[in-house]
């Protein structure tokens, strides 16, 4: 059977359940109208939900990228010292990083069309709720004719079926985004662990390898600056001797002067 | 006759059309049949550019049901057969 036909089936089974409740045709314009009022509400706070989703994903991707960028320098301030397994570790984990930040990219696109899409479901629905309100006013203004009846059961079936066709938009995005919440909300969590942010610490554990490189070719320098002097000669070594007696003198007056 | 596209909004096609769409359609009712994703895309993106061709966007301040629905430009095989499977169980809810 005709997909077209079976889906029109099930768009005005849906439809049929909000005209049930009506029993005057005019009391069913009025209920029809909050109905839009309603679904209008939910469409919107639909888009207000799937925007938060949307700058959760840019959040968590500027932290991403934070990390990358400080994994990166971090490898050249490796390489600087010489230390090319670090840079390669370094290096390692900025890949997986980058993995991560693509897999956000793809959600954050597809939820941008969600919120694309809603926006533009709103905007519509909103349009057509407004020319109801004037529509309602007219039919029932009119409604001693006697094809009104007729016109009142097809403009609420029309404004009705929109509806549903707004709702089945709206489950659609919303079931697109709930799948992207739970990766969203399994993100923060590896975020919050330190799993990731263990290498955004002050001093991560790379960090403390390039310090302590540092620390130690500091210390090098300075013992190698050292030994040259100590081994330079004779220069350096009679200072040092010369300021022995002095200090010898010193030595010799005080131990006197309790004496004297 | 008037063609709701889902998630777009309502047609007014031709009655002339209908043979047209209607053979779109039964490539659609294939594809999915055979469970033939590519085949799916090809022939929901055929019906869907037929309509918008063939018809006028209603005026906003037009309410009426729609004769046939097409689904959701964008679907996925697997999304239309759920969407299918509940017509069907609306419709034989009411036929009981």
């Amino acid at each position: 059977m005709s997909v077209m036909k079976r889906l029109s089936g099930i768009v005005q089974a849906k439809t049929n359940k909000l005209l049930d409740k009506a029993e005057d045709p005019r009391e069913s314009l009025d209920l029809s109208y909050q109905k839009q009022l309603e679904s209008l509400q939910k469409v919107r706070r639909s888009v207000a939900d799937v925007t938060t989703a949307k700058k959760r994903i840019e959040l968590q991707a500027s932290q991403l990228q934070q990390q990358a960028d400080k994994l990166q320098q971090q490898a050249k301030a490796a390489l600087t010292q010489g230390n090319e397994d670090l840079a390669r570790e370094a290096l390692g984990r900025r890949t997986a990083l980058a993995e991560q930040l693509g897999e956000l990219q793809t959600q954050h696109e597809q939820v941008a069309g969600q919120e694309e899409k809603l926006i533009l479901t709103a905007q519509k629905l909103q349009a057509q709720v407004d020319s109801f309100r004037t529509k309602k006013e007219t039919l029932k203004a009119s409604y001693t004719a006697a094809e009104a009846q007729t016109k009142i059961g097809e403009a609420v079936s029309g404004i009705s079926e929109s509806m549903s066709d707004a709702g089945m938009s709206m489950q659609r995005a919303q079931d697109k985004i709930d799948g992207m919440q739970a990766r969203a909300g399994a993100m923060d969590e590896l975020l919050a662990s330190g799993a990731l942010t263990d290498l955004t610490n002050p001093v991560d554990d790379i960090q403390a390898q390039l310090n302590k490189a540092s620390t130690t070719s500091t210390v090098d320098a300075e013992l190698a600056a050292l030994k040259a002097e100590v081994g330079a000669g004779a220069a350096p070594a009679a200072e040092l001797g010369s300021a022995g007696p002095s200090a010898a003198e010193r030595g010799s007056t005080e131990p006197g002067s309790p004496a004297s | 006759m008037i063609v709701r596209i889902l998630g777009e909004g309502q047609y007014s096609v031709p009655d002339g059309q209908r043979g047209a769409l209607e053979k779109l359609d039964s490539a659609i009712v294939e594809a999915v049949d055979s469970d033939d994703e590519t085949a799916f895309a090809a022939a929901l993106a055929a019906l869907t550019a037929a309509v918008r061709e063939a018809g006028e966007p209603l005026a906003e301040d037009t309410f009426a049901p729609s004769d046939l629905v097409v689904p959701f430009p964008d679907s996925t095989l697997e999304e239309t057969k759920g969407l299918l499977a509940e017509a069907d169980d609306a419709t034989g809810t009411d036929n009981r």
